[in-house]
């Protein structure tokens, strides 16, 4: 059981990698498409911006290899961010794997941007409140509530902690900072193809 | 909503944890990796990793210690000391660390703010704020890791917060250096001010002593975050122990 960690040229990819190796699966940091195609479980993390990391898939040629893909996937922060049809950050179009687009956070006098630090995280599903936690986040852009959310947070107003549809999993949060909520939720991920309500 | 951080920070000199008082007499008061890993057990939100001799030296942070905190620890974590490049920010990053904090070099070339954050976003670049209050007006310090190369700038710490902002720094510090290690709180007038020019998240640092200066600052300021060193390196109270008081006081926080 591999696991393969796109890398998108954005940094911290060891943070992930040590995350996932604490989870007991096997790692490989990638860019190529058959290492991708051929791994049990795919993550593309992101640090930097929508648009570099669209371009570091672009010019890798893995849009195509992802979207094709039918093993769980899970897209961190930014890397959730591109499974979209496109985001506010430097209006960048994306995969469009999942339906919606991405917003900016509004500073106000209630909300700073970019939000940074643990925010409480809701499962929709009363099976996994197991995995109601606080969770670490920073961003300045979100994914509003939809149909794919899999959790929501608050931060003024109510936004997708976690996404899903089908296949493709996102979490807006960073598990691999988030202590032993992070662990905890980076299990769920993996046990996708057992028996989840125990969560 | 998001919680209040709690935030140790590790001054390390010479591949060792010292605290000094008002930013001078350093003295060790630990190993890193094990008061690293007691705090992120212990329930710290953040860590803050500080390499004193760097900035004062015109050497960088010992890149080895980057890669084996990040090793021992699970929350978020944070490298100051002797960043100026890109490069250098790139290699801190890969290490392990999720953000940079500056202060000098981005005195010296403000333009590196805005380098930093369209390369590796906002979140990852935070300003560290040096302020010493002389005759009422509040004034930036530089290579304040060592008392001999200190220095005042004749630049108001209001100004820099409003540029550094502009520039797309995702979070300052404010390092209030008269309280620095002397565990009388924090500066709170400082914070109000400068608060008021502020909308990214904002670190209370220098002065925290025991809870009541955490419940002080949470509740009388909109900071974000409260730093602290010489309380938890001389195990004077946990980080649980005053996480606990603060969630007694209704102040917002993970548990």
């Amino acid at each position: 059981m591999t696991v393969a960690i796109i890398d998108c040229g954005g940094a911290n990819l060891r943070s992930v990698q040590r995350a996932v190796e604490l989870r007991s699966m096997k790692t490989i940091i990638t860019n190529n498409k058959d290492v991708v195609s051929n791994a049990s479980f795919v993550i593309l993390p992101g640090v930097g911006s929508a648009s570099s990391v669209m371009n570091s898939l672009k010019s890798n040629s893995l849009i195509p290899t992802i979207k094709n893909l039918t093993q769980p996937v899970l897209g961190i922060c930014i890397g959730m961010h591109v499974l979209f049809d496109h985001s506010e950050e430097h209006d960048t179009e994306c995969m469009g794997i999942i339906a919606g687009n991405i917003k900016k956070f509004k500073p106000d006098i209630n909300i700073k941007v970019p939000q940074m630090g643990w925010n409480k995280v809701t499962f929709n599903d009363s099976n996994k409140n197991k995995l109601d936690d606080y969770y670490y986040f920073a961003n300045s852009y979100y994914s509003p509530i939809s149909n794919y959310a899999l959790a929501t947070a608050d931060y003024s107003l109510p936004y997708s902690a976690a996404v899903q549809s089908n296949n493709f999993y996102g979490c807006q949060f960073h598990p691999e900072k988030s202590s032993l909520a992070g662990q905890k939720f980076l299990d769920y991920f993996f046990n996708y193809n057992e028996n989840i309500t125990s969560y | 909503m998001i919680t209040k951080r709690i935030i140790p920070c590790l001054d390390v000199k010479e591949d060792k944890v010292v605290k000094g008082v008002q930013f001078k007499n350093h003295k060790i008061v630990g190993s890193i990796l094990d008061l690293a890993e007691r705090y992120s057990n212990d329930g710290a939100d953040e860590l803050v990793f500080y390499d004193i001799s760097a900035s004062t030296k015109g050497s960088i942070v010992n890149r080895e210690w980057v890669s084996k905190i990040a090793e021992v620890i699970n929350i978020p974590f944070c490298v100051a000391g002797g960043i100026k490049t890109l490069d250098d920010a790139k290699e801190i990053l890969n290490l392990g660390a999720d953000k940079i904090s500056i202060n000098t070099p981005a005195l010296v070339n403000p333009k590196l703010i805005k380098e930093l954050s369209d390369e590796f976003g906002s979140q990852c670049v935070v300003i560290g704020m040096d302020v010493k209050i002389i005759d009422n007006e509040a004034y930036l310090f530089a290579k304040t890791g060592n008392e001999k190369t200190a220095y005042s700038t004749d630049i108001l710490a209001s100004n820099w917060l409003v540029k550094v902002q502009e520039l797309g720094a995702g979070e300052v510090v404010i390092n209030a250096m008269g309280q620095d290690g002397v565990q009388q709180g924090y500066d709170i007038d400082l914070l109000q001010t400068l608060e008021k020019f502020c909308s990214i998240p904002m670190i209370a640092s220098g002065g925290a002593g025991g809870p009541q200066d955490f419940i002080d600052v949470f509740k009388k300021t909109n900071v974000d975050g409260a730093l602290a060193a010489s309380i938890f390196h001389r195990n004077k109270f946990s980080i649980g122990e005053i996480k606990e008081v603060l969630k007694y006081n209704e102040i917002n926080i993970r548990i």
